[in-house]
């Protein structure tokens, strides 16, 4: 960390692996215990997978077979059909509700966190260190007295009780500020000298070197705001209006053991962000491995 | 709660910015208009007083008063809704402590196999073998699959009557296991899930850790003669000190936060077994709308969890102040 680069701090994973922890694993039982492992971890998906596409008569019989003896999309067309649970509503909600949330917390923790790392101004050590410190405020404290806020503001049932408190988060402008303290002052200084202003400089310097932090950030926040349970579970009450994990948590009352229905809610939940995951899952592990990221 | 371990870490950061910030007589840091810096900072800033300062004080203020959502008297009680809880036989207390005993349950329970299995897993995935990063890519997957699809496909396996679990134990001569509704099976209802669900997780921050220790001091042990064991207590242990204090902090704070699986898989049971802490103050303050006495339980709650973050950063500190 003595020398600042200007390469993001992202490498981990393309540096050549050399630490002499990483041996070489080719015995018979290291393999055994890799592909029980893996097992373990891939069979309740292949479960889901599998009950989702039984028919309903099947989930209910005694013997239970790993693959479908008689495929069917019973679970499918009862769950896209019931006007009670209507899953693709509740997806385009969660979808909506989390990238609006993204942005939100892009734009307003990207500039909060520039002021903070590069501009001096009376209150600025206050504001930072108040920030700072809510990192350690549990959700838990907010819950109660948000419901009331949000109640006052007639958000209640809305889109906004989903999209907008959580932006109140500390995570992104903690998680941007260190990344523009890591960038080289001299770069701001050239742009100044051609006359660029502090909102040039921002958004034609700062943000384009930013890109890998920015994406990294909004992986995280989208899949935190995707996956939030309890929070959309009590402000969100009429179905068409609830987000996805709110909305699945309905199917057990509303289809108690019918699970091939269940399981086709869980399939159609999971393949997007299974996906999302797939194509990005480097920035993801990578945003986790650095700062983590929970709760 | 993600920032404890970058905090401690953000320290060494800052240092190198500090440069001798004239140049050329430009000041970049100094330039900066008040109006300007607040344009900057005043959208977050906005919300940040809105739903999160308004609302932690807003809580403890609730908490001093007798708040039933839906009646417009509120009458200040001072501190009886924490006397309630405090005092044995009232309304409140016997269903809050069973719900923090619950709480502590799960943590106990939970915690240990949360570091020991990732930490493994991670000295497995930081060798070098084919399939390596879909190996990581695997174990981490259901973290991204949210709650409520863990939930209810965990119920489904665990199901006491038609559940996966119990037709294989059935094959095997094993009478029906009631896993989601009686003890002590319903701890493992709520353990299991959890750590398939965020084994991984803990998984990638130790692999980290372990990318970045020092390799010669791996070589300089194998001189010393020392085996693959010894290497890992005086090698790797040592040198993951400080993330192992950074996983355990925010590992503890997420399983005292649980919710989601009991609400899901056990729906408390048997009884109000496994409500957890969260579950009963959201029922208490959201369902019953009670919100002056769920107000004192979050935040005792509250000041619960604070006191464990301070206690792990104080060891963090102290640690790196001895070394």
């Amino acid at each position: 960390m003595t020398a600042v680069t200007s390469a993001p701090p992202s490498t981990r994973d393309t540096a050549p692996a050399t630490a002499a922890g990483q041996r070489r694993g080719t015995s018979p039982w290291f393999w055994l215990l890799v592909g029980l492992v893996a097992v373990l971890f891939l069979a309740p998906l292949l479960w889901m997978l599998s009950t989702a596409f039984k028919s309903t008569g099947e989930v209910a019989q005694a013997d239970i077979t790993l693959l479908p003896q008689q495929p069917s999309t019973d679970g499918f067309r009862t769950i896209l059909g019931a006007d009670q649970t209507p899953v693709t509503r509740w997806f385009a909600n969660s979808l909506l509700a989390a990238t609006l949330h993204t942005a939100l917390v892009l734009a307003t923790a990207s500039m909060a966190a520039y002021a903070l790392a590069r501009m001096q101004f009376r209150g600025k050590g206050l504001i930072t260190a108040l920030v700072l410190a809510t990192l350690f405020v549990p959700p838990i404290s907010l819950l109660i007295p948000n419901f009331v806020i949000v109640s006052e503001l007639g958000w209640l049932n809305t889109l906004a009780a989903v999209v907008v408190p959580g932006a109140a988060g500390a995570f992104g402008v903690f998680f941007l500020r260190q990344f523009f303290l890591s960038l080289p002052v001299e770069l701001e200084e050239a742009a100044r000298i051609d006359g660029a202003g502090r909102w040039r400089i921002f958004f034609t310097v700062i943000l384009p070197l930013s890109r890998p932090a920015l994406a990294t950030l909004a992986l995280l926040t989208f899949l935190t705001n995707w996956n939030d349970f309890l929070w959309p579970l009590y402000v969100l009450f009429t179905p068409e209006r609830l987000t996805l994990q709110p909305g699945l948590s309905t199917l057990q009352s509303a289809y108690t053991t019918d699970y091939a229905t269940i399981m086709a809610g869980g399939v159609i939940a999971s393949v997007p962000v299974l996906l999302l995951f797939l194509v990005s899952q480097r920035f993801i592990i990578e945003g986790v491995s650095r700062s983590g990221l929970k709760g | 709660m993600a920032s404890i371990s970058t905090v401690a870490r953000g320290a060494a950061d800052e240092r190198p910015i500090t440069k001798p910030r004239r140049l050329g007589g430009a000041n970049t840091s100094q330039d900066a208009s008040l109006g300007t810096a607040l344009m900057f900072v005043g959208p977050y800033l906005l919300l940040f007083t809105v739903f999160m300062v308004l609302p932690i004080a807003y809580g403890i203020w609730m908490s001093l008063h007798q708040w039933d959502f839906f009646l417009a008297s509120r009458p200040f009680v001072g501190l009886q809704n924490y006397l309630d809880l405090f005092r044995s036989g009232t309304v409140t207390s016997a269903p809050f402590w069973q719900s923090m005993r619950a709480t502590a349950i799960f943590t106990i329970l939970s915690v240990p196999l949360l570091m020991v299995i990732p930490l493994a897993l991670a000295v497995l995935v930081n060798r070098k073998f084919r399939g390596r990063t879909a190996f990581r890519a695997l174990v981490f997957a259901p973290f991204v699959l949210g709650v409520a699809v863990v939930g209810l496909l965990w119920r489904y396996l665990l199901d006491p009557n038609v559940g996966v679990l119990n037709y294989y134990l059935g094959r095997l001569g094993i009478d029906p296991i009631p896993f989601t509704t009686a003890t002590p099976w319903v701890w493992l209802a709520l353990v299991v899930p959890t750590l398939w669900w965020t084994v991984g997780y803990n998984m990638v921050i130790f692999l980290a850790g372990l990318q970045d220790i020092s390799p010669e001091l791996y070589e300089a042990a194998e001189m010393d003669g020392a085996n693959g064991w010894q290497r890992f207590w005086n090698v790797t242990i040592p040198g993951l000190r400080p993330v192992l204090i950074f996983v355990l902090t925010i590992t503890v704070l997420a399983s005292a936060n649980v919710f989601g699986q009991p609400y899901l898989i056990t729906q408390g049971q048997p009884g109000t077994t496994t409500r957890s802490a969260i579950m009963h103050i959201g029922e208490e303050g959201l369902a019953r709308f009670n919100m002056g006495s769920a107000s004192a339980m979050s935040t005792i709650l509250t000041v619960v969890l604070l006191a464990v973050s301070l206690l792990m950063l104080s060891f963090l500190r102290d640690r790196r102040e001895t070394r």
